[in-house]
C-alpha cells in the first residue's frame, strides 16, 4: 500500500503534466468539434441538397474510420502534404475531426425529435425563420440533445488518451514514462484510471441528472 | 425534402430560387475543396507513379492481407468474448439477488468509464513489469472485451428491459418458472429488438482494434505504417493511409448497413412487443464512440 501512494508522491509532476493537458486536449477538441459539428448538422437539416450530401458524406466517411487512423494520418501523412502541424494541435484537430461527426448526429437528430406540427403551427401564427428556430424548435430540441451530446463529451475524454500513441504527453502516455523509470504500472495504471473516474464521474452524474428532470418536461 | 420539412416551410418561387442559388454556390465550394486537397496532393506529389507502384507487388499485397487478417482475428476473438462477457454480466445485473447485481453493476460501470486504451495497457505493461510475456494480441483482446463487453452488458440489459412487463407477468401467470420466462419468453423477443444495436457495437469493437497500433501488435494500422514509411517509394504514407482508410470504411461501412438494414427490417415486422433498440440513434451511437 505504501508503495501505491509512493507512485503517485514520486512522480507527481508526470501526472499533473499529464492530466492537465489531456484536460486542455479536451477542452480544444470540445470547443472545436461544437462548432465544426453545428455547422455540419445545420448543412445536414438545410434545405439545399449538395449541402445534405456534403454533410452526409462526411458523417458517413468518419463514423467507419477509426479514430487512431485519423490520428496517422495527421501525424504521418499531412506532413507529406507540406504542412506542417505540431503535435498537439493535430491531436486536437484529429479529435475535433472525428467527434464532429457525432456532434452533427446529435444536433440532426435532435431537432428531428420536434414534431412538425410544432413548426407548422408556429409559422401559421405568422413566425418568421429566426423566430421558429430559436423560439419553438431549439428550445425543444436543445433538451432533446444534451443528454447524447454528454454522451459524446464524455466519449471524447476518453479519447484523448490515444494521442499518447502520437507524441502528446497526457494521461495515456504516463505508463511509457513510468516503464522507463521503472515504476510499477499496475498501481501506475490505476492512479490514471482514479484520475479518469474524478474527471468523468461527475459528467455522468450531470448528465443523469439533466437526462431525469428533462425527461418528465416533456 | 422529409428531414428538411421540420424547419423549413415548403418553399415558394423565393425560396425556391434562393435554394437553388446556395445549391449552386455550396456545390461550386464543395467542388473549390476537393479542388484545392487535389493540388495539393499533386503538388506534393502523391500521385506519382512511385508511390503507388509498390502496391502491385503480391508481397505488398500479402503485407496488407495480413495486417487485415490480424485486425479481423483480434476483432472475431474479442467480439466472440465481449458477447459472452456481456450475457454474464447483463444476467447478473437482472438478477434478483444483490449479491450478484451489485458486483455486476459495479464491474460495468466501472470499465465504461476507463478509457479503452488504460484497460489495453493493464493488459500490456502489468505482465510486462512482472516478466511475463504476453501476445499483444491478447493484451488488445482483453482491453477491448472488458469494454466492450459491458457496453454489450448495458445493450442486453436494456434488451430485456424493454420487453413489456405484461409479458413477464403472464408467463409467470402460466405457471413458467424464472429460468423459463427469461429462456422462453424475454429472450426470444429481446434478441430481435436488440439485434441492431449489437452489431453497432461490433463495428465499435473493429474499430477499436485499431488501438493494437499503439501497442504495436501488428494490425492493419501498423502494416500501413510500415508500407508507408520505405524510403525507396518515397515515404507514401498518403496513399498507403488512403488504401488503408479505405478498407476499413468498406468493411464497417457494409457492417453498419447491416445494422440499419435489421433496425429497419425488426421494425417493419413487429413479431416482438419491445421497441427496437435503434442501431444508429444519437444516445446509443454516441456512447458507441470508441
Amino acid at each position: 500500500m505504501g508503495e501505491f501512494f509512493r507512485v503517485l508522491t514520486d512522480n507527481g509532476q508526470l501526472f499533473v503534466d499529464g492530466f492537465t493537458n489531456t484536460v486542455k486536449l479536451f477542452l480544444i477538441a470540445a470547443v472545436g468539434s461544437l462548432v465544426l459539428g453545428t455547422l455540419l448538422g445545420a448543412m445536414r437539416v438545410s434545405p439545399v441538397p449538395a449541402l445534405r450530401a456534403f454533410g452526409a458524406t462526411y458523417v458517413n466517411l468518419v463514423r467507419n474510420t477509426p479514430l487512431t487512423l485519423v490520428f496517422a494520418f495527421l501525424v504521418f501523412a499531412v506532413p507529406k502534404l507540406d504542412v506542417n502541424i505540431d503535435y498537439f494541435p493535430s491531436a486536437a484537430i484529429a479529435l475535433t475531426v472525428y467527434t464532429s461527426a457525432f456532434v452533427c448526429e446529435v444536433i440532426r437528430s435532435g431537432v428531428n425529435t420536434v414534431a412538425a406540427g410544432q413548426a407548422e403551427a408556429a409559422r401559421a401564427l405568422g413566425m418568421t425563420f429566426g423566430q421558429v428556430l430559436t423560439l419553438i424548435v431549439l428550445p425543444q430540441a436543445l433538451r432533446a440533445m444534451v443528454p447524447p451530446m454528454m454522451s459524446v463529451y464524455i466519449a471524447m475524454l476518453k479519447n484523448t488518451t490515444i494521442a499518447a500513441g502520437f507524441s502528446v504527453l497526457e494521461a495515456g502516455a504516463i505508463p511509457a514514462y513510468m516503464a522507463e523509470r521503472g515504476e510499477p504500472q499496475f498501481a501506475v495504471l490505476l492512479w490514471i484510471t482514479i484520475g479518469f473516474l474524478i474527471l468523468i464521474l461527475p459528467l455522468v452524474a450531470l448528465q443523469r441528472f439533466l437526462e431525469r428532470k428533462w425527461r418528465v418536461a416533456r | 425534402m422529409s428531414q428538411a420539412s421540420i424547419l423549413y416551410d415548403l418553399p415558394g418561387p423565393r425560396a425556391r430560387r434562393r435554394n437553388a442559388i446556395l445549391g449552386v454556390a455550396s456545390t461550386v465550394g464543395i467542388i473549390a475543396l476537393l479542388a484545392y486537397v487535389g493540388y495539393k496532393f499533386a503538388d506534393t506529389g502523391q500521385f506519382e507513379a512511385r508511390k503507388w507502384e509498390q502496391f502491385q507487388y503480391a508481397s505488398v499485397q500479402r503485407e496488407l492481407l495480413g495486417g487485415l487478417g490480424a485486425t479481423l482475428k483480434a476483432a472475431g476473438i474479442a467480439a466472440v468474448l465481449a458477447l459472452l462477457f456481456g450475457a454474464v454480466f447483463a444476467s447478473g445485473r437482472l438478477s434478483d439477488k444483490w449479491i450478484l447485481r451489485a458486483p455486476a453493476t459495479f464491474v460495468v460501470e466501472l470499465f465504461r468509464a476507463i478509457p479503452l486504451l488504460i484497460l489495453i495497457f493493464f493488459g500490456y505493461y502489468v505482465p510486462l513489469q512482472y516478466g511475463w510475456s504476453i501476445d499483444k494480441l491478447w493484451a488488445l483482446v482483453i482491453g477491448l472485451v472488458l469494454y466492450n463487453g459491458s457496453v454489450l452488458a448495458e445493450i442486453f440489459r436494456a434488451g430485456i428491459n424493454a420487453v413489456p412487463y405484461g409479458q413477464t407477468e403472464g408467463a409467470y401467470a402460466i405457471g413458467l418458472r424464472k429460468n423459463q420466462v427469461l429462456r422462453l419468453i424475454l429472450l426470444p423477443q429481446a434478441v430481435r429488438s436488440m439485434l441492431p444495436a449489437i452489431v453497432s457495437q461490433l463495428v465499435v469493437l473493429l474499430k477499436d482494434t485499431a488501438l493494437g497500433f499503439i501497442i504495436t501488435y501488428p494490425e492493419l494500422l501498423f502494416v500501413g505504417k510500415q508500407i508507408g514509411g520505405r524510403l525507396p517509394f518515397g515515404l507514401p504514407y498518403v496513399p498507403t493511409y488512403l488504401i488503408v482508410a479505405a478498407i476499413y470504411i468498406a468493411i464497417c461501412g457494409s457492417l453498419s448497413a447491416l445494422a440499419w438494414w435489421l433496425q429497419k427490417r425488426m421494425g417493419r415486422t413487429p413479431r416482438t412487443a419491445a421497441k427496437v433498440l435503434p442501431a444508429q440513434d444519437a444516445g446509443a451511437d454516441s456512447a458507441r464512440m470508441i
